[in-house]
């Protein structure tokens, strides 16, 4: 379990420019450069919010990574919750 | 001259975010409030705003998450959660002189962190965006997000240290607290609000007896007000720095939409002789 990685992946993606751009278009690479479970790897790879809001991470690194990839509010809620958008 | 002002105001994202999203009966008497704090900012004539606001992963992470910081650097950026609340990014002046005077005359009483290099996200930028206030920015952020956030009373005990500082100074001042009320953000509980603890706050805070609620439990406050009731402590923080001043509520509204039990007040700061001296000049 490394929730502290995790955390501190996303909060480099939601805060610097330049680590956003590589989690977009070459997150495998960036992805290896933290101590993750192979299961938190493929959550961040898939962009996982419901298994990742489920493993701890805080709910204020995932709705705003969640408005930047372009999903709606109510459709981020919607997948948290388990329903399909 | 000194504190002219002290205003608090929820900064839920989706006041700008998403406007449209909740019912206008409950969105328009936000909208209105804010246009109200407006003026009543503008009618104080204030030369430096201190906004005392809590963030949200925009500086600091749980390596090293400081329980206050003051931001005393020339200028300032924001939101970092430009797409979250639909805000350009811009640049903010800060007031260096006054921020340094802060910094040392809260630290008599108070521990705090400084730093001369923040970014702000909507806890700040959203008020100001809604205020359209040019002003100079002093922030003076509270952790009421992670790890171990100040206990409240610590939280009323800056906001005296604030006002300690800010008395005497030559400049004049106002506060802006931003966060609250009672919300369950971005998380599958969003919507849920805790209407009667929002109000039992509201009650203490505008009739200046903030003092019932500065030994309030914690898991009573996240049970009755969300994760996101810690951010009671920045209201906590002004009403320390009106020092038991009464207030007047612009707007309470439940929005669900916007995740929040949103509120807009201003404390009535009382004007000392010297102040009705300058006026009636």
């Amino acid at each position: 379990m490394s929730l502290y990685e995790v955390q501190k992946l996303l909060f480099h993606v939601n805060r610097e420019p330049r680590m956003l751009e590589r989690f977009l278009h070459e997150r495998e690479t960036m992805i290896a450069e933290y101590r993750l479970t192979e299961e938190e790897q493929r959550a961040l790879l898939e962009t996982d919010f419901r298994c990742l809001y489920e493993m701890g991470v805080h709910s204020l690194l995932l709705g705003p990574l969640a408005a930047t990839l372009g999903l709606s509010f109510p459709d981020y809620l919607a997948i948290l919750r388990g329903h399909q958008p | 001259m000194s504190l002219v002002g002290a205003f608090a105001a929820s900064h839920a994202p989706g006041i700008t975010g998403r406007p449209s999203l909740p019912p206008t009966g409950e969105s328009e008497p936000i909208f209105r409030a804010y246009a109200e704090l407006r003026s009543r900012l503008e009618a104080a004539r204030p030369d430096v705003l201190v906004v005392v606001s809590p963030e949200h992963w925009a500086n600091f992470f749980l390596d090293n998450m400081p329980s206050f910081c003051i931001g005393i650097a020339e200028e300032f950026s924001g939101p970092t959660d430009e797409k979250f609340v639909d805000i350009q990014r811009r640049n903010v002046r800060g007031n260096t002189r006054l921020a340094r005077a802060l910094a040392e005359g809260i630290a008599e009483d108070v521990d705090l962190s400084t730093s001369q290099e923040m970014v702000f996200d909507h806890g700040v930028m959203l008020p100001l965006h809604l205020l359209r206030t040019e002003l100079p920015v002093i922030p003076i952020i509270v952790n009421c997000l992670a790890g171990m956030p100040a206990p409240l009373h610590r939280c009323h005990a800056l906001g005296v240290a604030i006002r300690r500082t800010v008395d005497g100074w030559p400049e004049r001042v106002a506060l802006l607290a931003t966060g609250g009320l009672s919300h369950w953000p971005a998380m599958p509980e969003s919507g849920q609000i805790g209407i009667d603890f929002d109000r039992r706050f509201l009650d203490s805070f505008l009739s200046g007896k903030i003092e019932s609620f500065l030994r309030y439990p914690k898991e009573k406050l996240e049970a009755e007000a969300g994760p996101g009731g810690h951010e009671i402590r920045t209201w906590i923080t002004i009403a320390g720095a009106a020092g038991g001043a009464r207030g007047s509520l612009l707007a309470y509204q439940p929005v669900p939409a916007w995740s929040t039990g949103c509120a807009v007040a201003v404390l009535e700061i009382e004007q000392s002789a010297q102040e009705a001296n300058d006026s009636s000049a």
